[in-house]
């Protein structure tokens, strides 16, 4: 099948990069054309957070801020449950060209999967695999 | 990418490409276990066929059965294929040139907006 286990893109833009770092980094920005309300921590460790008005929001954990080069975040995997702890790292580089920027952005780690995925995945006909029902249902049966 | 994870997917999708094993899996999971003959009264597949699916199904990992006589064996989704494969969808789904072009647009805007 040959599934991408990242993303790239590079597009070129007729702004300077201070320009374009500005809407990559700031909450006005990001809100102005990702997401439809944002927040931004910027700061390696810090948070951000993006919320659409159709309902899903995506939380961001910063992890490289080189201004004005270089903006990097990591994420949830679309699609995943909430507490699957599978990220995927979104890195944007900006290189100043005559008139503007060389814009690139890598989405990596699609491929990624923990052992307990795989040994969830495989472990065909257990018995006795308590779904969180079941599991439920035993709480309140002991309480 | 590992092999392992994309047999995996192949096997979710492999059996989602059939429509008689689509909606067994979709009735399995709107309404919770079951066994062959409950899903033979839900929909207009004989009972046999039924079973024969969810052989396949059981095989891939997608459904299991729960330990019971014959006849009364019900069968449950599997969550964890379809987490694998959900993996997979995620990379084509996340739609960065659309992104990107907007990102462009609103630097187009902003600058017009500031009289440039």
């Amino acid at each position: 099948m040959g599934f991408p286990d990242r993303i790239e893109r590079t597009v070129e833009v007729a702004h300077p990069p201070a320009e374009v770092w500005a809407a990559l980094t700031t909450a006005d920005g990001l809100a102005s054309w990702f997401g439809n309300e944002a927040t931004i921590d910027l700061r390696p460790g810090g948070s951000a957070r993006m919320r659409w008005t159709d309902g899903p929001t995506a939380e961001m954990r910063v992890e490289r801020v080189e201004e004005p080069t270089v903006f990097g975040f990591t994420w949830q995997i679309y699609g995943l449950p909430e507490d699957d702890p599978r990220r995927t790292y979104v890195e944007f580089t900006l290189e100043p060209t005559g008139a503007g920027t060389r814009l690139r952005v890598v989405e990596s780690g699609f491929a990624q999967l923990p052992e307990d995925a795989f040994r969830k995945a495989y472990d065909g006909n257990t018995d006795g695999w308590a779904s969180e029902l079941g599991e439920l249902v035993a709480y309140l049966d002991a309480a | 990418m590992r092999p392992d994870a994309e047999a995996i997917a192949e096997q979710v999708f492999t059996a989602l490409a059939d429509p008689t094993r689509r909606d067994i899996l979709a009735a399995l999971a709107s309404g919770g276990p079951a066994t062959a003959t409950d899903l033979a009264g839900r929909l207009p597949i004989t009972r046999q066929a039924i079973a024969k699916h969810l052989g396949l199904l059981a095989e891939a990992g997608l459904v299991t059965a729960a330990p019971g006589e014959r006849r009364r064996v019900r069968y449950r989704l599997r969550s964890a294929p379809m987490q694998v494969a959900q993996q997979f969808l995620a990379a084509l789904a996340r739609d960065w040139d659309t992104a990107l072009d907007a990102l462009a647009d609103h630097l187009d805007r902003s600058v017009r907006a500031a009289g440039g």
